[in-house]
């Protein structure tokens, strides 16, 4: 008998591991020419367990504070061995996790996957992406340089305008009146602790619901398949499904690593309040094409502040991408094209309004 | 109406009446004070008589309330010009150019007068005019030279503080070079006209014109202002030390000093020029042609071989900082992180910043106290540089490696998927 059955002999005589893991070997993976849209999903929970992986291991090293933190993070780059490794792979890891959040959101959204029964499985989606745009805003500040300091001034003054509530989310971002190191301490607990105590909680459920319902049909595939019944295809789940999801893991893993030898994450300048802002600041590229936008915003429009007008505006498209599953009012099967068409145009809307954020001075 | 009521309101409305009368009265008698009836015509009369309105408010004199009558004498406040102009009425008239300097000093001068206006504003100007070259020629009968209102103005005379003023520092060589850089103004007293145009080519003017830096050296700033004179051979260095002083104190100390006082040399301008004194560069030291060393040693004396020895290391420091500088650029530009190195190599720098101040002392035991030390730290910096890249090196294989294993594992992935598919087919 081998290692590995003797193992698996002396997990079921205990805990029934033949039952335990029945669901896993009967679930099954519709096979068809969309299929491929289905592993962006695991590749964002890779991304996820890398950034969890990375950041632990940057915890090892890492002192927040302003007197600190850039230093810790020049110490990790320069003395901890295969430190620049960690905390290239850490920042280029968020940024592609956010990337792949944003592919299989407009790949769910493309191919009906939030309509019933899984309305939750998109409303737990929708909070983890925003999740990782707050991961992303609180990691930005960690290590305390140049860029990172003014471009959280510029972002936590945006929530600043907002009428009533934007004077106390502000000093509760920022910790008081200025970006200090009472951010970047509070900027640190909410990274390395609340969000991921939130987030590993949200995606267990999400998990848990998708195992529940099993992948969704596009509705084109569903009608062919009911026209023609013997075209139905199907893949098992485990392993065939698992072991090609691995494949692309595997390619994930290699390009991060070739991102993170070839151009390592910088680190830039030691933050200094008292030195003026670098030219032509901008936040990072996921929030570029928001913040373009409020740029663009004249001062005043109908006699409302721009600026207020535009953060209300992304604060409408937010919640109605939220209730996506309760706009769209079809029958599964069927296919609603004004949803099609409003995500083609908030996807075009976002690239283009992301490439002139990079190009416009 | 309540008859108590009525007479109380009464009451009110005539205390009322009386206090507008009041201020009435009170605005009339302000304005009789400040009338100026002199500008009621001669902002109408050609030049040289005349002077607007607009150009006498923006005189500073008339921003703090005197009038054409401080100078002038006569009464502003009649509008009849024959009591106006009238010798009762102490009328001077036109103010002729010998009187000019002790008409402003009857003021400027006085202490207590001058305290009512400006506490801080000094009263000595007359006194070291008159110990300037101008005051000692115009004391001569020469009228040509300086007085007040040539350098101030008149009539539209502003604060020094005006950057509008002649006086502004940004102007002052323009108005000393009004006569200075005027030969045919300059013929008669013998001394050369281009001083403007050497300043303009020197490290001061630039710093002034393009830097914008007000405290940077201007004529007045060496010459002195109201005590305008050229500096003796022998107060050369002590006015280029009240900005450059640990030069100062290193020559003082060097064999120089008593050498260039020997040969009669004026201290610091006799290498560095006096108007136009250009950016120093390590082109200035050293025994090639166009060296300032070369002025006065020959090869073969000791002075001679001091001068190629400390340009030789300053040159080694320069250049092994260079190299530094362009290792650890290219290891910044492939990403690695050299900021510790960056930031020594800012201290190499600055050694080599203090060794161009320590040239001053000539010798060469003290020019290596601090060129040794930015050596050694050059090394360091151009050493991490240097490892820097080769840890690029070694995490690129790492990758060929890292990329080498991923693909064999896909590969075997692939196909052992194949093959369990195939099996249950």
């Amino acid at each position: 008998m081998s290692l590995l059955a003797a193992l698996k002999r002396w997990l079921d005589e205990r805990f029934g591991w033949e039952e335990l893991t029945a669901p896993l070997r009967k679930k099954m993976v519709p096979s068809h020419r969309y299929s491929y849209w289905y592993f962006l999903g695991g590749m964002t929970l890779f991304l996820f367990l890398v950034q969890i992986v990375t950041g632990a291991l940057l915890l090892l090293y890492y002192r927040p504070g302003a007197n600190e933190a850039f230093e810790s993070v020049q110490f990790i780059m320069t003395q901890v061995h295969f430190g620049w490794l960690v905390r290239s792979i850490h920042s280029w890891s968020a940024n592609l996790l956010i990337f792949m959040a944003f592919a299989h959101l407009f790949s769910v959204l493309f191919l009906r996957s939030y309509r019933k029964p899984r309305e939750l499985t998109w409303l737990s989606g929708m909070v983890l992406l925003a999740l990782m745009l707050g991961f992303g805003f609180t990691g930005y500040l960690l290590p305390w340089n140049m860029l990172a300091y003014f471009a959280t001034k510029v972002g936590t003054a945006i929530p600043g305008q907002l009428p009533l509530i934007g004077t106390p989310t502000l000093l509760f971002l920022r910790g008081g009146e200025e970006v200090t190191g009472a951010t970047l301490n509070r900027m640190f607990g909410l990274h390395v602790a609340i969000l991921p105590a939130i987030a590993t909680m949200l995606l267990l459920l999400h998990l848990a619901l998708i195992q529940w319902f099993g992948m969704s049909v596009p509705p084109r595939i569903e009608k062919e398949w009911r026209q023609a019944p013997a075209s139905r295809r199907e893949m098992r789940f485990f392993p065939n499904f698992l072991l090609r999801e691995l494949m692309a893991w595997f390619v994930a893993l290699g390009a991060l690593g070739a991102l993170a030898a070839l151009f390592p994450w910088e680190l830039g300048v030691k933050a200094d309040p008292f030195a003026s802002a670098p030219a032509g600041i901008k936040p990072e590229w996921y929030f570029l094409f928001m913040f373009q936008t409020l740029r663009m915003i004249p001062a005043k429009v109908l006699g409302i502040e721009g600026e207020l007008l535009g953060i209300l505006g992304f604060g409408v498209l937010g919640a109605a991408a939220f209730l996506v599953p309760f706009l769209d009012r079809k029958k599964p099967i069927d296919t609603s094209r004004w949803i099609t068409w409003a995500a083609v145009l908030v996807l075009v809307y976002m690239v283009a309004m992301t490439i002139y954020g990079f190009i416009a001075k | 109406m309540n008859p108590a009521l009525f007479l109380s309101a009464l009451r009110r409305g005539s205390r009322s009446l009386l206090a507008c009368v009041l201020v009435l009265l009170a605005s009339a008698a302000l304005r009789a004070q400040t009338k100026d009836s002199c500008l009621d015509c001669h902002q109408y009369l050609p030049e040289p008589m005349g002077v607007s309105a607009e150009t006498f408010s923006q005189d500073i004199h008339a921003q703090k309330g005197l009038t054409c009558a401080a100078c002038h004498g006569g009464d502003p406040n009649s509008d009849d010009p024959e009591k106006a102009m009238s010798r009762a009425a102490k009328w001077k008239g036109k103010i002729e150019r010998r009187q000019i300097p002790e008409l402003c000093g009857s003021c400027h001068s006085d202490a207590a007068f001058m305290k009512s206006y400006n506490p801080t504003l000094r009263v000595d100007q007359l006194q070291q005019y008159k110990t300037s070259v101008h005051g000692k020629q115009w004391a001569a009968g020469d009228d040509k030279v300086a007085v007040c209102t040539d350098c101030h103005g008149v009539h539209n005379l502003r604060s020094p503080s005006d950057s509008r003023s002649s006086v502004y520092p940004t102007n002052i060589a323009g108005t000393c070079a009004r006569c200075h850089a005027d030969a045919a103004h300059m013929k008669s007293y013998g001394i050369p006209t281009d001083q403007f145009a050497s300043y303009q080519k020197s490290v001061h003017y630039e710093a002034m014109a393009e830097g914008g830096d007000l405290s940077a050296p201007t004529c007045s700033t060496c010459h002195g202002n109201h005590g305008a004179a050229p500096p003796g051979v022998e107060s050369v260095v002590s006015v280029c030390s009240t900005c450059h002083v640990f030069q100062a104190e290193l020559f003082e100390k060097s064999p120089h000093e008593a050498a260039f006082a020997q040969a009669g040399f004026p201290g610091c301008v006799t290498c560095h020029s006096n108007h136009e004194i250009r950016h120093p560069t390590d082109a200035m030291i050293g025994v090639g042609p166009r060296t300032v060393c070369v002025q006065c040693h020959a090869e073969g004396d000791a002075g001679y071989a001091a001068a190629a020895g400390m340009k030789a290391r300053l040159v080694e420091l320069g250049s092994e900082l260079d190299k530094s500088n362009a290792i650890l650029a290219t290891a910044e530009q492939a990403g690695m992180e050299v900021g510790e190195a960056k930031l020594e190599a800012g201290k190499a720098h600055d050694a080599l910043v203090k060794a161009r101040v320590t040239i001053h002392a000539f010798d060469m035991a003290k020019l290596d106290e601090d060129v040794a030390p930015g050596l050694k730290l050059a090394k360091k910096t151009y050493e991490a540089g240097e490892a820097a890249l080769h840890e690029r090196t070694v995490r690129r294989q790492g990758l060929a490696a890292a990329l080498v294993a991923i693909v064999v594992v896909l590969i075997g992935l692939k196909l052992y998927i194949g093959a369990i598919e195939r099996e249950s087919e």
